[in-house]
């Protein structure tokens, strides 16, 4: 029994190390920062599951010692790598689509959302944030 | 009641994430998150002016295990496009996906599912908060693939923040 869970919980940290792996070449190999950002968000969200799943397996066994911290890893990190890649996605657009401090700059690969007068929030200010500051 | 607890739900999550911290069932240690679970929704009041309607309830569990599934699909095939995809053949899209949630809550559910699922990462929002930017990494049908995210996600999000 505790052969066959020794052996599960290795798959679960070489299937873990393999995805991290896999996300990191991708940072290294894809061509652009857009697609740069798949690798870190998905694959290494696998990388670390799998080797946080090993660890709340392994523990109780060798050590009898049962942690849930290893549940707080993992909705931190669920919480956490959705919004840094949108931050970075941000600030990439941000910089490469100036829309109004250098008109001349636009380029023309980002579309915009249709519709009159809309654009997309960080070229000007969404519609959430005055409901959430200024009206009461 | 409502005066001592505006918010019930985030109450309950505060003093389960409080056990989970000190891992243990120890009574002193839940009296204590108990007092937190308390103060900190009532002090923290002015920041939620409004708060968003969430049916607790059996779409919400389903939602949460389609989109666990979906992540370790999402795994294997942007493994499999980072591994045997040469450059030259990918081919990544902005899509605009066009939204029919209303809540700011609501939104945020559904863009960070797109982040965290297949080959999808969601960028912005347009001003007027009807549309979504997301970033595909690869893609041969965009408008196929916002029809899934619609379908997939967005529907189901729909019945759960009524």
């Amino acid at each position: 029994m505790t052969t066959l869970l020794d052996a599960l919980v290795a798959f679960l940290i070489v299937l873990g190390g393999a995805f991290a792996l896999i996300g990191s070449w991708g940072l290294a190999r894809l061509p652009s920062l857009m697609t740069r950002l798949h690798g870190p968000t998905k694959a290494t969200t696998l990388g670390v599951g799998g080797i946080l799943l090993a660890s709340m397996a392994w523990f109780p066994l060798h050590s009898q010692e049962w942690s849930s911290h290893e549940l707080l890893i993992t909705l931190f990190l669920f919480l956490s790598a959705p919004i840094s890649a949108n931050m970075i996605a941000k600030s990439y657009i941000h910089r490469r689509f100036r829309r109004y401090s250098a008109p001349e700059d636009v380029e023309t690969e980002l579309p915009a959302p249709p519709g009159e007068g809309t654009d997309w929030a960080t070229f000007g200010s969404s519609k959430f944030d005055d409901t959430r500051t200024g009206r009461s | 009641m409502h005066r001592l607890l505006p918010h019930p739900g985030l109450s309950g999550m505060l003093l389960v994430m409080w056990m989970i911290v000190f891992n243990s069932l120890n009574l002193g240690v839940a009296v204590l998150g108990l007092v937190f679970a308390v103060l900190v929704p009532l002090f923290s009041a002015p920041f939620w002016p409004e708060r968003a309607r969430l049916r607790m309830g059996l779409p919400l569990v389903r939602y949460v295990f389609l989109v666990l599934y979906d992540i370790v699909v999402a795994n294997f095939q942007v493994a499999r496009l980072i591994l045997f995809k040469r450059n030259k053949d990918l081919r990544p899209a902005w899509l605009s996906i066009p939204l029919e949630l209303q809540s700011a809550e609501a939104i945020t559910v559904l863009a960070g599912t797109i982040s965290l699922t297949p080959g999808t990462v969601s960028v912005d929002i347009s001003t007027d908060a009807r549309h979504l930017l997301v970033h595909a990494l690869h893609t041969d049908d965009p408008d196929g693939e916002i029809a899934q995210i619609k379908q997939r996600y967005e529907r189901r999000l729909m019945e759960i923040f009524a």
